[in-house]
């Protein structure tokens, strides 16, 4: 880590100098730009930063050093599901057959990877029990907004037009109500039940002739399954509504439970969270969504199809008039799906089970031990994740959540998933994922009870925490009433000098 | 299982913590008549087999073409230093910088990716990354709807086909669409017609919430951004501009024209082409519409040592906290691909993105002169800068036949814009710095040879053009 | 004590009324509650609003919510100086930190609000 001064690392556009780097490709004719008016061209050249390129990967490896990551340790941040990225997909990815074929190129020239998309749109349908499935939606948040919207079509396309309300839990993650209302629909919350799960009184109670739709996460968002699933998937349908299901707890039920056959009508899929491909510091993902038979016409377009000689094609635009269209240009992001299908064919089935199995035992194993210092507010075995609260902490000891995160973080853990969801005073979300070992379990249950023990003997230590961060912790009040959200070179600062 | 650590010996140590014997006691609370049977997946396969298996699907694509298709995704020279960085697993196994304190290197590099893509497009604001050029044009239309209150957006024909279809699915929700046409002919033909524009914001009773035109445009034309723009605003719209980075080294950036909103396809700035993806949607604005963006901003602030430190800021406009009234649901992004373009920026330099701009240029023009000695001259007669159309006697016949001659002969225009009759017979074609001399001498040659043999059956291309309809190759 | 003069809201908005006009703002409990405040959006003024209706919003670094009119009536001014310095709402909620005035089409509505005492004793039960 170089430290220089007051700060970590200073940036580009301080490290520039002009006349520095170039070369990578050769030159331009002099009058390669005769030909464009003058009205059109730039006058001002962009002041990008001037480097060559060992400050470069000096720049970028040291910035590297200062970030946390499932490489450097573990990452239980309940509901991202941050399991170990297999190292196959990346080389799988940059294959030069998949990584430099054109989105447009002619379908006769990229069997390939249409076959890959083909048999990945079958996998995920088995996984779900959904009869088919988009690959379009680039990530979850996406393919909450396709959902919904081929909903919208669904009762629009049967002359149902007065549904206008979404009913979600109150532990639901944020995007579901945001989807909503993105979609056009107005966002009913229901609360949940004292046991956690969907209180199917008050749910039917909301239900009427106005919902279009009830997104529902299973398991929860505070890791649980909803056991009262079936009747509540048969209130919905009675009162003429579809059920979404928010997949992103999917890695608790592989192989246990298939929303499809239950009866959701439509769900997405994390592949960054379930089946393994990187979370790239916040993206890419990727959200398929998968829907039952009522809902096919309405997928986004193109999907892949396979033709009767065995070979594979994109559908064309105006094949399935009542789609909803497209959420982004071309097929969806395809480097992510290579990955997600590496990750499926080294599971297969039963290795796919066993994911969820483990998932679930580790989180039991940990939930247990963290139960040792910590309140559980819901004491009945959870799915892949749980929630643990501080509440009888901070009343004793004045320590929040908030503060034992960040010592989290010097007995050298990424701190789980804080205050959500939001249902659960002083909660944390922990989710272990099946790639963490047995030992990795024990010693950050450890830290976490010693870290409950020095709220007790040492509140003062925990509530400044971080003490061995590359940082300590930052005035977010002064960074959101002045945003500084762009570099501005200083007066009398080195621009790129002229051609 | 691959990648899992437990022996038996763990799951039994595990077990009997919980007190239970078996794993299948902590799904007992799925109902029975919801459990599901087996999963009918093929697999699993060793590492060694399945390495095999995805060489040969990759295999199966050819990509070895001379390749002169651009249409939004444009082939560069990416140095080799991008991808090297961004396979270290510190960049790529982090998620989203919740815990700054230990995220310092993923916030910085953002907070230097908006600075440098401020730079690029002369304005105040861009947001942490979207999904893709289409997503980040629709989020660009939604947010023209929030801060005019206005519902009624005017998009150009001359936008990506898809971009338009995007917009048009996220206006699902009860918000307004209308194409503005093109130009028919003339000097200014392909472009966004003002008269048109002018006629649609006149209209006093659907008053105009945001103007959306492309730089260059879908047909590599150049737009008169700078009119469109004073038209949008003389009706109290907001005017959004659609760019190309690449471009924005050597041409007008949509801050120097008036733009209030950028929006565009990062995917030229060092990501490859991936069939589709992951790329990277550019979203930036003014100033004034700090709040109205949607997406992750990263400030610079300081810790409680007084040292400069970075951050994710003004977060109350997104969907975790904000929830039904939030700007967007957009949660996951695109930040290892902001990287990408960052990493690509700082080592191509200033210089260097105006070389790999001209260059494109002047391969371009090179490829225009072969093509229209070939016999297929230029559609419009607009300035362009690195892609164009052209006119081609049954294109998609043509495009077809010049496979099987190694050429990838850009795209046929009539398959993505059918409802354009002055582009039945046209191919929308690029060239860019890795262009060579010799692709552009084989695609004329090639072109030569087939419009010869297509002359000599003058009676037969009729028949064939109903073949070459057949769906596979229609498939777009 | 909260102020004595003042009317509240179980919204926790606080009201100052003189005659037919009035001043509103967020209580000192509100604004300790949501923590650093960084944001407020207002609305123009001569806008319409109804009682209990949300008239803005509010936001800190880690939360949002929305503002409550205590009375109908049309905007007669909004506090510009909170764009520049919102923390002036967690330094003075009931003076410098105040947000509308309001021209009141319904003063009589006041009798629906809490006084001190009933909104000390909101706070009180949590």
């Amino acid at each position: 880590m170089t430290v220089v001064g007051d700060q970590l690392q200073p940036t580009l556009f301080e490290r520039s100098r002009p006349g520095r780097g170039g070369d990578k490709i050769p030159h331009p004719p002099k009058d390669a730009l005769d030909r464009i008016p003058a009205d059109a061209r730039r006058v001002t050249p962009p002041a990008l930063p001037e480097l060559n390129e060992p400050e470069v990967v000096r720049h970028y490896v040291n910035l590297s050093q200062l970030n946390y990551a499932i490489d450097t340790g573990f990452y239980p941040l309940g509901s991202c599901t941050m399991k170990f990225n297999p190292k196959l997909n990346e080389w799988a990815a940059r294959l030069p057959g998949f990584a430099t074929l054109h989105p447009l190129a002619p379908d006769a020239i990229a069997q390939g990877t249409l076959q890959l998309l083909f048999e990945l749109e079958e996998w995920l349908a088995e996984i779900s029990g959904m009869r088919a499935v988009t690959l379009q939606p680039a990530a979850g948040a996406q393919g909450e907004l396709t959902g919904i919207l081929m909903i919208r079509a669904y009762h629009r396309s049967r002359g149902d037009t007065e549904r206008d309300e979404v009913l979600v839990p109150d532990s639901s993650h944020g995007t579901n109500p945001a989807t909503a209302s993105m979609a056009g629909f107005r966002t009913i919350t229901v609360p949940s039940a004292p046991d956690g799960g969907v209180d199917l009184d008050k749910f039917q109670a909301a239900l009427g002739p106005r919902t279009a739709a009830v997104m529902i996460t299973n398991p929860s968002t505070l890791g649980l399954f909803e056991e009262r699933i079936g009747q509540l998937l048969e209130l919905v349908h009675a009162a003429g509504a579809l059920a979404y299901m928010d997949g992103a707890n999917l890695n608790a039920i592989l192989g246990r439970f298939k929303p499809g056959e239950a009866g959701f009508d439509v769900m997405h899929f994390n592949v960054h969270k379930t089946f393994s491909t990187p979370h790239g510091g916040g993206g890419p993902g990727a959200g398929p969504v998968g829907v039952g038979e009522r809902l096919i016409p309405f997928l986004p377009t193109p999907r892949v199809l396979r033709s009767d000689d065995g070979s594979y094609r994109l559908e064309t635009i105006d094949e399935r008039p009542e789609s909803i269209g497209r959420l982004r240009s071309f097929v969806g992001n395809t480097g992510v799906l290579v990955r997600a299908y590496a990750y499926l064919r080294a599971h297969g089935g039963t290795g796919l089970r066993q994911v969820s199995d483990d998932a679930v035992l580790a989180a039991n194993y940990l939930r247990k031990r963290v139960g040792e210092a910590y309140d559980i507010p819901f004491d009945r075995p959870c799915k892949h994740e749980f929630v643990a609260s501080a509440a009888g902490i901070k009343k004793r000891t004045g320590v929040r959540t908030l503060d034992i995160a960040k010592r989290l973080i010097d007995h050298g853990y990424h701190p789980p998933t804080i205050y959500f969801p939001l249902t659960v005073e002083e909660g944390m979300l922990i989710e272990p994922t099946e790639t963490e070992s047995i030992e990795t379990l024990d010693a950050f249950a450890d830290a976490l009870i010693a870290i409950a023990h020095e709220c007790e003997t040492d509140p003062d230590l925990v509530k400044s925490a971080p003490h061995d961060a590359p940082v300590g912790r930052l005035d977010e009040a002064t960074a959101a009433r002045q945003p500084n959200l762009r570099w501005r070179p200083m007066a009398g600062a080195e621009m790129p000098c002229p051609d | 299982m691959p990648y899992g650590p437990h022996t038996a010996g763990d799951r039994e140590r595990m077990l009997a913590t919980l007190g239970i014997d078996s794993v299948d006691r902590l799904f007992d609370d799925i109902p029975e008549a919801l459990r599901a049977g087996r999963l009918d997946l093929p697999g699993p396969e060793p590492e060694l087999e399945l390495a095999g298996r995805l060489q040969a699907l990759a295999g199966r694509n050819r990509t070895d073409l001379a390749s002169f298709l651009g249409a939004g995704v444009y082939r560069h020279w990416t140095p080799a230093n991008v991808d090297q960085l961004l396979l270290r697993g510190e960049w790529y196994t982090a998620y989203t910088p919740y815990q700054p304190e230990i995220s310092q290197g993923t916030l910085q590099s953002i907070y230097e990716y908006e600075s440098l893509l401020a730079e690029l497009v002369d304005l105040d604001v861009v947001s942490a990354s979207h999904y893709d050029g289409a997503a980040a044009t629709a989020e660009a239309g939604l947010m023209t709807c929030r801060a005019t209150r206005r519902e009624r957006v005017l998009v150009s024909k001359a936008i990506h086909p898809h971009y338009r279809q995007t917009l048009a699915a996220y206006f699902g929700g009860g918000l307004e669409l209308e194409e503005i046409p093109l130009v028919a002919d003339g000097d200014a033909a392909g472009t966004t017609d003002l008269a048109a524009l002018e006629r649609l914001l006149g209209d006093a009773g659907r008053p105009v919430a945001g103007v959306i035109a492309g730089q260059p445009n879908f047909f590599g034309l150049l737009e008169p951004m700078a009119e469109i723009g004073r038209l949008a605003h003389g009706a109290g719209a907001l005017f959004v501009s659609v760019i190309e980075p690449v471009s924005l080294a050597v041409l007008a950036p949509p801050g120097a024209y008036g733009a209030d909103i950028a929006a565009g396809e990062g995917q030229p700035l060092g990501i490859s082409p991936q069939y589709g993806g992951p790329y990277l949607g550019i979203l930036a604005s003014t100033d004034a519409l700090v709040r109205q963006i949607p997406g992750r901003l990263v400030g610079m602030t300081t810790d409680v040592k007084g040292r400069r430190a970075y951050v994710m800021t003004l977060r109350a406009r997104e969907q975790d906290i904000r929830r039904d009234k939030a700007a967007s649901n957009i949660c996951t992004n695109q930040a290892l691909l902001a990287l990408a373009a960052s990493i690509y920026l700082a080592t191509i330099g200033p210089h260097g993105l105006r070389d790999v701009a001209a260059q494109g240029a002047a391969r371009a023009a090179r490829l225009a002169e072969a093509l229209a000695d070939a016999g297929a001259p230029r559609v419009h007669p607009g300035p362009y800068l690195n892609e164009f159309a052209v006119r081609v006697p049954d294109a998609r016949g043509v495009h077809r036949r010049l496979l099987d001659r190694g050429v990838l002969a850009g795209l046929v225009l009539a398959d993505i814009v059918p409802d354009e009759p002055s582009l039945a017979d046209a191919l929308l074609v690029c060239a860019t710095e890795v262009t060579t001399d010799a692709e552009i001498a084989q695609f004329a040659a090639a072109l030569k040879a087939e419009l010869r043999e297509s002359a000599g059956q003058v009676g037969a291309v009729a028949a064939g053009r109903a073949a070459d309809a057949g769906p596979v190759e229609a498939a777009r | 004590m909260v102020p004595s003069d003042l009317r509240y809201t179980k919204d926790h908005e606080w009201v100052r009324v003189d005659g037919d006009e009035a001043t509103v703002g967020i209580t000192e409990y509100a604004a300790g509650q949501l923590g650093d405040i960084v944001f407020v959006e207002l609305p123009e003024v001569g806008r319409e609003v109804a009682q209990f209706a949300a008239f803005g919003v509010v936001e800190s670094v880690k939360a949002v919510s929305d503002l409550f009119a205590p009375l109908s009536g049309s905007v007669a001014a909004a506090n510009d100086a909170l764009t520049g310095a919102p923390e002036l709402v967690n330094g003075d909620p009931y003076g410098e930190g105040w947000m509308l005035k309001l021209t009141l089409s319904t003063p009589a509505e006041v009798d629906e609000l809490l006084d001190a005492t009933a909104y000390d004793a909101l706070i009180a039960a949590g």
